[in-house]
């Protein structure tokens, strides 16, 4: 579903990614951990190209997205990003935030946009929300509104950057419920996050990043039982 | 106090009226350069992006004053020349004996050129002034760049501007006194000629700076009532 290869990431002098390689399958759920500042924010933003890669090939569904004849719009449909600060549009209603897009981009009507929009709100446990504006809703539920805004765009594969990082903790479990039931329904999903109980119970593969590099991957049995990386080790030791 | 009396119903009716006119037609127009200008400040062309900023400096950078003067003087004189050296070199055939513009239209050339340029640094502030993560979320949901403003920025960054151009209307109404130098009869110039008739000038320029006063005063009333209005809620 996912290919990336030999990706470089550059910002100036900087080098934030150096030779990335790695493959997401379809329904696979792919955890990505690793200490702050190591890359894993670049790393999600260029497989929907809002960071512009340096170098490499990055193949989504069989499109290149580095291609420059790739219409990136188009491919954007498909991969949805949900973010750590939810980032819903604060001028429009739970219902209109998940609408918007259908309409504008799919071109759908407004009552088949408002009818999926209220399955999707619906399926988040916040169809009573419908008609309210985000800042009168908890984190928790903005997320899990912005995590419908997303799914009403059909997508193949969904993007997570520390969906839960921003909430506070009695608001965790509500987003990552949400997540499980898509894995659970096959989605193919990337997940930068720091709950390991989430990354060990829903991921199929764990991905380490250190330093740009992509350090260590496997199963989560693997990764968190018997890490093969001394850097590893050191930060699953100061985080479990 | 006879004389302010007696000469109010002029100075509210056609002075302050005019001077309300000029200001509203001058801001609207300007509104619309503005978000043109403040827009292309922010495109990736470069050429748009050259000719708002020469646009916006110009404007922001020379007095109001200078500019009606080219406005009002300076243009009629300049296709003045251009049509005597056409006729001299080319033999064609004039086209008026004068170029000069009606001050009214002159008025709305310079205030609204003027206004456009503040307006377009308002617009282009308001625009910046949305978070980042706004323009993120609705691009990777397949948006266009067009689309993503239109929908998602442009709405937000409309009621951040309201106060400021709330404030850019109450400037240029006092500006528009400078109207007077080019005998455009809004709210000073007609202050001038009553005092040229009566002598009277302390009576009248207090009651003229008056009625400017009561009405910044319930302009800057109403700017504050829609910034609290649209404090919260974005
Ligand atoms: N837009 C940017 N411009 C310059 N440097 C950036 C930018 N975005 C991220 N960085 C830098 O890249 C590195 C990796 O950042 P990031 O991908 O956010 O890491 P993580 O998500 O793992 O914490 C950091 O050193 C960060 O300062
Ligand atoms: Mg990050």
């Amino acid at each position: 579903m996912i290919e990336v290869k030999n990706l470089y990431k550059n910002f100036g002098k900087l080098e934030v990614l150096k030779d990335i390689n790695c493959r997401v399958a379809l329904q696979e759920v792919v955890c990505v951990i690793g200490p702050s500042g190591s890359g894993k924010s670049t790393f999600l933003r260029c497989l929907n190209l809002l960071e512009e890669p340096t170098a490499g090939d990055i193949y989504i569904d069989g499109i290149n997205l580095t291609d420059k004849n790739t219409n990136i719009n188009a491919v954007r449909q498909d991969v949805g990003m949900v973010f750590q600060r939810f980032n819903l549009f604060p001028h429009k209603t739970a219902l209109d935030n998940v609408c918007l897009a259908p309409m504008k981009v799919k071109k759908l009507s407004r009552d088949e946009a408002e009818k999926i929009a209220r399955e999707l709100l619906d399926k988040v446990g916040l169809s009573d929300k419908a008609d309210v504006y985000p800042e009168q809703l908890s984190g928790g539920q903005q997320q899990r509104v912005a995590i419908a805004r997303v799914l009403a765009m059909r997508p193949k594969v969904m993007l997570f950057d520390e969906p839960t990082s921003a909430l506070d903790p009695e608001m965790v479990g509500e987003v990552l419920a949400v997540m499980k039931d898509l894995a659970r329904e096959g989605m193919t999903m990337v997940v930068v996050t720091h709950e390991m109980g989430f990354a060990r119970e829903v991921g199929d593969r764990v991905i380490f990043m250190d330093e740009g590099r992509l350090v260590e991957e496997g199963t989560p049995e693997q990764v968190f039982g018997n890490p093969q990386n001394e850097r590893t080790r050191t930060f699953l030791g100061k985080i479990l | 106090m006879d004389v302010v009396i007696e000469n109010l119903p002029v100075l509210i009716f056609q002075g302050a009226k005019i001077t309300l006119q000029i200001t509203i037609i001058s801001v609207a127009i300007g509104c619309l350069l503005g978000l043109i200008g403040g827009l292309s400040r922010l495109s990736r062309r470069k050429v748009l992006r050259f000719l708002a900023t020469a646009y916006v400096d110009f404007f922001r950078g020379t007095p109001l004053l200078v500019q009606i003067f080219i406005v009002y003087f300076g243009i009629p004189k300049l296709l003045m020349d251009l049509q005597s050296f056409m006729v001299d070199s080319y033999g064609m055939t004039p086209v008026a004996d004068s170029f000069a513009l009606p001050r009214f239209l002159a008025a709305v050339i310079a205030c609204s050129l003027n206004s456009g340029a503040y307006v377009a640094e308002i617009f282009r502030a308001g625009v910046q002034s949305i978070e980042r993560g706004q323009m993120e979320a609705a691009r990777s949901l397949g948006m266009t760049h067009g689309q993503a403003m239109r929908y998602v920025i442009l709405p937000q960054a409309f009621k951040r501007v309201i106060p400021p151009l709330g404030n850019e209307f109450i400037a240029m109404l006092k500006d528009t006194s400078l109207l007077s130098v080019i005998g455009f009869a809004e709210l000073t110039r007609n202050g001038q000629l009553i005092i040229a008739r009566t002598y009277e000038s302390f009576a009248i320029w207090l009651t003229v700076g008056f009625i400017y006063l009561i009405m910044t005063f319930t302009l800057s009333r109403i700017v504050d009532y829609l910034e609290r209005r649209y404090k919260t809620g974005d």
